[in-house]
């Protein structure tokens, strides 16, 4: 079990040895969240970029205060009040933040494989914080932390993965991630926005709620990613969530201990019913407190180990 | 292949123990007082047969808790990462003396380590060290105050700790490079 990346990129290029030793490593920091004295020094004078050119709240945050409890420097530089807006390319504003002596580059940007492009040329690491509908690393190891954590394996277990799966990146890294490791991964949502070709990636698709939720064992819920459609792919709100939102009846058909997770923010009594979303079947707050220490561990694991053939990779 | 040279077979290395938990009981009146931190791997290992010897020797339950000092290391981006695992410290280290067990004593880099990250935990009254092996060749200032064995040696060599813990036997070896 080790880790040799510089960067990390997506989870399509990783074994699940690779996504294992993440999970591992994450374990070690959850527990440095819960002491009294929550920093350790094992980024002592290292500085870390949040470099967020699509605006992110919760990301963000969670990627800021992992840093500052690894004893990092962070700078955040958001593209709404920056040089990005003056006419400034991505490449000169990642070359100007490295001349800052920056080690580390979260990275989020609206166009798939941004920071695929940063990694190509900058000395610094690069972490993708989330680009375009491609992938979201991070959450897809939070959401596998969460399940292990709750359920003891991933492996064999059912999970379902309700919305719109076309525009989410959390869905496709989910999707890499959850099959690596073994699971069963049923996608559903309005037919728009659940194309059939997500079959080639090893998952059931169906277009039928009910069926897509029996016997699930995990229901991860996304939201209707407004931002990103640039037509109208379902006739209204009130239909999808008629049709797909998750009430008390739906989750009936799942299994009893099934579990429901949300990357959030939740759009309550669209695709979650209030309800549920408070109920003790939610692990949507787990998510957020174990997204904290798995940033916290890829932050660690990408600082080690900069020998000359991994930076020449 | 290398050829190696046995420091403690089993029964020497339980005898090195059990000496150790009555040092240990010896220089700290107030049993109650003290508390174990065994140190990823062998440290664990050792902390908690110690843990369990001096609770006999005292007659009441000794703390034990793990350390992973990872976190805390002084080469972080020198090599690859190191895989991790959990800090358990099922007790208050504040007001506790608390006992940090290793198995082998080389640079005195990883106690460093385990000193600031017990810091970060509270205050202890005390920490005293414990270690298995003491093999000279000290980068720091540091001292064990329990010592299983002293073994002088060269820097070409190594030695290897083997738990039954983990399957085996144990035993402490000392072995020349092989080059490898």
């Amino acid at each position: 079990m080790s880790w040799n990346r510089k960067h990390l990129l997506d989870i399509q290029s990783l074994t699940a040895d690779e996504i294992m030793t993440v999970l591992d490593t994450a374990r070690a920091f959850k527990a440095v969240g819960e002491r009294a004295i929550k920093k350790v020094p094992a980024l002592r004078g290292k500085t870390v970029v949040n470099l967020f050119v699509e605006p992110s709240t919760r990301t963000r945050i969670s990627f800021e205060l992992a840093a500052q409890r690894l004893t990092a420097d962070v700078i955040n530089f958001n593209s709404e009040a920056s040089s990005l807006k003056k006419g400034e390319t991505l490449k000169d504003t990642a070359r100007n933040l490295e001349a800052l002596n920056a080690d580390i580059i979260v990275m989020r940007h609206n166009a798939s494989g941004a920071p695929h492009f940063l990694a190509r040329f900058l000395r610094a690491s690069v972490v993708n914080a989330g680009d375009g509908a491609h992938e979201h690393p991070t959450q897809a190891l939070l959401d596998a932390f969460t399940v292990r954590e709750k359920k003891g394996k991933i492996a064999g277990l059912n999970v379902t993965i309700l919305g719109d799966i076309l525009y989410s990146r959390v869905a496709r890294s989910n999707i890499w991630a959850l099959t690596k490791l073994g699971a069963n991964v049923t996608l559903c949502g309005p037919a728009t926005l659940v194309p059939k070709v997500f079959e080639q990636m090893g998952c059931r698709v169906t277009y039928n709620v009910e069926e897509a939720i029996a016997g699930a064992d995990i229901i991860n819920l996304l939201r209707i990613q407004h931002e990103r459609q640039r037509k109208t792919m379902f006739p209204s709100i009130g239909e999808y969530a008629s049709l797909f939102g998750l009430t008390q009846a739906r989750l009936a058909r799942a299994k009893p201990d099934a579990l429901i997770m949300h990357p959030g923010p939740i759009n309550r009594g669209v695709e979650i019913d209030s309800q549920i979303a408070d109920s003790g079947r939610s692990v949507i707050l787990d998510q957020v407190t174990n997204g904290l220490a798995v940033r916290m561990a890829v932050l660690f694991l990408i600082n080690g180990g900069k020998g000359p053939q991994e930076v020449a990779a | 292949m290398p050829k190696a040279t046995m420091i403690l077979d089993a029964a020497a290395m339980e005898r090195a123990l059990m000496r150790i938990a009555h040092e240990i009981a010896e220089r700290n009146v107030n049993g109650a007082e003290v508390a174990l931190v065994g140190i990823h791997r062998g440290g664990v290992f050792l902390a908690r047969r110690l843990a369990g010897m001096l609770s006999g020797i005292l007659s009441l339950t000794v703390p034990v808790g793990s350390m992973d000092v990872g976190m805390h290391r002084d080469d972080l981006d020198r090599q690859p990462a190191p895989t991790l695992q959990p800090t358990v410290i099922p007790f208050d280290v504040t007001g506790k003396t608390v006992i940090l067990v290793d198995d082998v004593l080389f640079s005195g880099r990883t106690t460093r380590a385990a000193l600031d990250a017990i810091m970060d935990l509270g205050r202890p009254k005390r920490i005293q060290l414990a270690v298995l092996i003491d093999r000279g060749h000290r980068e720091l200032p540091i001292k064990a105050d329990f010592i299983g064995k002293n073994v002088p040696t060269s820097l070409d060599e190594r030695i290897f700790v083997r738990f039954r813990e983990e399957g085996g036997t144990d035993e402490v070896t000392l072995e020349k490079d092989g080059g490898a």
